[in-house]
């Protein structure tokens, strides 16, 4: 109560703040993400060579993804809700597309040739999935019966079966980490929890004893890259050598060696964090992992500032599933996970994901905003 | 309602403390998680620091040799004689080649790489390191470099590599004296200072270029560069330049090899000049000869069987290795042992029948004027050629005391030129004749090789160092190629150090004077053997002919040329110098199986001469000029103390 009398005042004296919420915007989730940008572009123009091209070309997408968060935050969450069932009806609809006539691109098929742009449904499905489970699961009172998590399972499942098939191993974790975040955030019994991970142990030897030598030896390599030097092994090799050789202070801007040198494959785009920690040493991405880790924190401030559970499902899972980005990314790259194929958010070269991500910062934010239109 | 309301609100507390309790446990699983990545990175860019960076230096900087510039090589008058001249070549490095099978199949179809470059390079690649270059092919043309420039982006590690090679730019001319630079290989290696060498592909293998090599090479540079994930240079750190090799100015007279080419007229025989003065070796040819440019960028197995297999063996050096009795030429020296050791005076005469026989024996050494010469004193004999006079004064010397004397014109061994494979040749003594052959020396052997045959071998470098030495009236200075060197950017010419002269302990001075006066005589005499080359000369020659039998003659049997097979004619020699009392100039001459020493190699003699002193030359006006277009302004020269 006190909080609504008080608002008057506030918004004669913050007039930023007022226009803020007037355009559902969340003042410090966006300082955030575009101090993130901010990094991005200073890093591209130093991993791709100095040419101001790509910045530009970055700035450009940011500018759209901008706009979609934009709209993104002025959508009422229950809007959102009632909206689930067909995007990701929309999404499994392009995924098979994709299987079926999508465009081949670096040895995986994950593109839809739209005739104006090139379009991966998979990004769809990152906001779907978990939109979809959190809206299904917040439709009785949580925590979730058994039956409702086992079909929260299989919308899980179908569409990462699918993208892991194109193949897309990446994003297929991804948007299961998405969907199971919902879960467990919707409160699904830890003895449940511990249930799944015995049962996925036990499973592991007979998978493993049932696979044929060559599927073992891709596997092997698959979580140590290192043995093969030459394939597998060569961008983490290099990716070890940009990292550490950046030291406590970083080579400085533009300095870095193994990235202009060209030794660091894929350095404007999944590798773009060796390029960092190389120019800009163990301060430069403690500090960025830092950035990270606010943005996240406000995420879930705001998830456990939600109103209804459908919000607080949704945001916490986004705001997480964010971070898990991050962790895959730079586990990656410091070869502490096997290599994905996951772009560091928001700072990586590349279009589509940041769309996807910052759509989900606009969700965030509009469950953030909303709240006070909503009755308690 | 309110019961409901009631129900739904705390239903909805309750579930928000269930997310909110979750949130919170994701959120200190996150910094949990994230400590681990950050406890990754301290690990990776702090503790390992130092093996990173130097991983990270090793990627990227390669030291790259600079090679110096080889020095040039010009005549006296500053013609040039080998220069370095730009050419392109392909060339890899094997550990930078993702798949070499592959990848020269592409370049074969690509260049038109053909047999032999494969041959030479695989060769090559066996015995480089994998990182160092190996040519693939030399000499690309401009159109090829091009074609390969297109598509160097399909081939890494390969590169068209821009270099001077040694080029001989008069050919044949000097083959022998100057020899040729060819790859480095590995008895090369065993010598040489292999930093030095990095970079350098060729190296000197005979001739003034292998001897001169530490002069002529130079001093290497270095270049630090940073280098991309293929290797190529992307940038320069640092460099070292390197020191060009010093060019040498030589003694030989690009004149006076062309004469002496032309005048040996596609005989096979050396002709050696020098200027007794000073030991400067103004020509100094062997023919036939080869190009020498064939083997500066490995000679091909084709080739280099043509020359080695030919029986004329163009890759031998006669002027150096070549074992020529020397005939009548000794007789100078042998006249003169005899005045020096009071054998004979000027006025002792000898009869010459046309034979002459040892005391209590009966065989007949003959005279080459069977009807004999008559009465002959020191000065007919030589004029004539007289071999009785010469095995009497040979006998009465004794073998031991002519080697003795003669071996003081270092006829039979090294002169100690200044350049490899110099061949001794043999002065016979009976010493020699016992440490060798275990046998003892005959009576008869002292006559013959008195008049140079029998066990006698000099080379025509040896015979044109002692007519040298005679000239000089016994001042022996050592035969040397390089008057000069000149360093890199520098106009003055250092004066190669030079040994002091040695001079032979020659008693009487007269004696000097008596032999060369013996020797005008053979060309200026009214019965001297070489006459027919005196006829108008502005100054007095001294000479002496000499025919040097291939085989023996049976002592009935008679030399016929006619009937005989032409490798088994006699070498025509003649020594000379002139003028015979100012001396300038000596040369000597050896025609391999010219037959006569007076009709053969006298007149190549005189060419010789005439060409020195600048006489009524045989060169046409064109040929001069076009000697003269080629000669650069002769540097001025800085005397050096010594």
């Amino acid at each position: 109560m006190s909080e609504l009398l008080s608002q008057p005042r506030r918004r004669r004296y913050r007039p930023l703040g007022y226009w803020l919420q007037n355009t559902h915007i969340d003042g410090l989730l966006m300082l955030g993400l575009l101090a993130l940008l901010t990094v991005s572009m200073v890093v591209l123009y130093s991993s791709g060579g100095e040419d101001i091209g790509l910045s530009i070309r970055q700035a450009v997408r940011m500018s759209i993804a901008f706009v979609v968060l934009f709209i993104a935050a002025q959508i009422h969450p229950d809007r959102l809700r009632d909206f689930a069932y067909w995007l990701y009806s929309l999404g499994l609809l392009l995924l098979i597309a994709v299987l079926l006539f999508g465009d081949m691109g670096k040895g995986a098929q994950r593109w839809l040739e739209l005739g104006f742009m090139r379009f991966q449904p998979s990004e769809i499905m990152k906001i779907a999935v978990p939109l979809l489970v959190a809206s299904y699961l917040s439709e009785r009172p949580l925590a979730p019966s058994f039956l409702r998590i086992v079909t929260a399972l299989m919308i899980i499942a179908i569409p990462t079966v699918l993208i892991a098939k194109q193949p897309d191993l990446g994003t297929a974790m991804l948007i299961a980490s998405a969907g199971l975040v919902v879960i467990f955030l919707a409160g699904i019994s830890w003895k449940l929890i511990f249930s799944f991970v015995a049962i996925l142990a036990a499973a592991a030897p007979l998978l493993w004893f049932n696979m044929h030598a060559y599927q073992q030896r891709r596997v092997l390599t698959f979580l140590n890259p290192e043995n093969d030097p030459l394939g597998a092994g060569y961008h983490i090799i290099q990716s070890k050598i940009a990292i550490g050789s950046g030291g406590l202070n970083g080579r400085g801007w533009l300095q870095g060696t193994q990235s202009h040198l060209e030794f660091l494959p894929e350095r404007s785009t999944d590798f773009i964090f060796a390029v960092i920690a190389e120019e800009f040493g163990l301060v430069g991405v403690v500090l960025l992992i830092m950035l990270y880790l606010l943005i996240t924190a406000r995420g879930l401030f705001i998830a456990s500032q939600a109103q209804t559970s459908f919000g607080g499902l949704l945001a916490g899972s986004l705001a997480i599933t964010f971070l898990v980005y991050v962790f895959v990314n730079i586990g990656m790259v410091t070869g502490l996970l096997p290599v994905v194929g996951v772009p560091l958010p928001l700072v990586s070269y590349g279009g589509t994901s940041m769309v996807t991500l910052l759509a989900g910062f606009g969700i965030l934010m509009s469950i953030h905003t909303h709240r006070r239109m909503m009755s308690p | 309602m309110a019961i409901n309301s009631h129900l739904a609100l705390k239903d909805h507390l309750r579930e928000r403390r269930l997310v909110n309790a979750r949130l919170i446990f994701a959120a200190l699983f996150s910094v949990l998680l994230f400590t681990g990545v950050i406890i990754r990175l301290v690990v990776l860019q702090v503790v390992e620091y130092d093996h990173f960076d130097s991983l990270a230096n090793k990627n990227r900087v390669d030291i790259e040799p600079l090679p110096p510039q080889r020095g040039l090589i010009f005549d006296r008058n500053g013609v040039v004689l080998a220069e370095n001249m730009p050419t392109f070549s392909l060339e890899l490095v094997p550990e930078k080649v993702p798949d070499l099978p592959a990848t020269i199949n592409a370049l074969t179809e690509l260049l038109q790489i053909n047999e032999t470059d494969l041959l030479r390079f695989h060769e090559q690649l066996k015995q480089n390191r994998a990182f160092e270059q190996v040519t693939l092919r030399y000499q690309l043309t401009e159109k090829e470099v091009a074609r390969f420039s297109i598509n160097r982006h399909r081939f890494p590690g390969v590169d068209v590599v821009g270099r001077l090679i040694r080029h001989y730019p008069q050919g044949e001319l000097f083959a022998h004296a100057i020899g040729y630079v060819g790859r480095i290989n590995q008895q090369d290696l065993l010598i040489i200072n292999p930093q030095n060498y990095k970079g350098t592909l060729q190296i000197g293998k005979t001739g003034v270029e292998k001897q001169y090599e530490d002069l002529l090479h130079g001093t290497v540079g270095y270049r630090q560069v940073e280098t991309n994930v293929q290797g190529r240079t992307v940038r320069e750190l640092k460099s070292e330049p390197s020191h060009p090799g010093k060019d040498l100015y030589l003694h030989l007279d690009i004149g006076l090899q062309r004469t002496a080419v032309e005048a040996l007229a596609g005989e096979n025989g050396s002709v050696v000049a020098m200027d007794p003065r000073n030991g400067g070796i103004l020509a100094m040819v062997s023919q036939p000869d080869f190009d020498p440019n064939l083997f500066v960028s490995g000679i091909s197995i084709k080739n280099y069987s043509a020359l080695r297999d030919s029986l004329e063996r163009p890759l031998y050096d006669r002027s150096l290795r070549g074992h020529y009795p020397p005939g009548s030429t000794l007789k100078p020296f042998v006249a003169l042992a005899g005045l020096e050791l009071g054998v004979v005076n000027e006025q002792s005469r000898t009869y010459c029948p046309g034979w002459y026989s040892l005391p209590g024996h009966s065989h007949r050494y003959r005279c080459w004027k069977h009807q004999g010469h008559g009465h002959m004193n020191a000065l007919d004999a030589m004029a004539q050629s007289c071999d009785v006079y010469f095995y009497d004064l040979a006998h009465a010397l004794g073998i031991d005391r002519m080697h003795n004397f003669l071996d003081m014109f270092s006829l039979g061994r090294k002169t100690g030129v200044d350049i490899p494979n110099e061949s001794g040749g043999l002065l016979p003594s009976s010493e020699w004749k016992r440490n060798s052959r275990n046998q003892a020396w005959f009576p008869g052997e002292t006559l013959i090789a008195g008049i140079g045959q029998g066990f006698n071998q000099t080379t025509p470098l040896q015979l044109a160092h002692a007519a040298s030495i005679l000239a000089m009236r016994g001042t022996a200075h050592t035969p040397k190629l390089v008057r000069a060197s000149r360093s890199g950017g520098q106009q003055d010419l250092q004066l190669m150090p030079s040994s002091e002269p040695v001079t032979l302990p020659i008693q009487n001075a007269d004696n000097w004077q008596a032999v060369i006066d013996s020797m005008v005589e053979v060309i200026h005499g009214q019965r001297g053997t070489a006459r027919h080359i005196g006829e108008k000369m502005p100054f007095n020659i001294a000479g002496k002919t000499g025919t040097a039998q291939v085989f023996g003659i049976a002592q009935d049997e008679k030399y016929d040329a006619e009937t005989l097979e032409k490798k088994l004619h006699d070498h025509a020699l003649f020594i000379a110098f002139a003028p015979a009392d100012d001396p300038e100039f000596a040369v000597a001459v050896v025609v391999e199986n010219g037959g006569s020493g007076s009709k053969t190699a006298a007149p190549i003699a005189k060419k010789m001469i005439e060409r020195y002193f600048n006489l009524p030359a045989e060169l046409t006006a064109e040929q001069l000029e076009a000697i003269e277009s080629e000669s650069l302004p002769a540097p001025s020269e800085a005397v050096i103390d010594e």
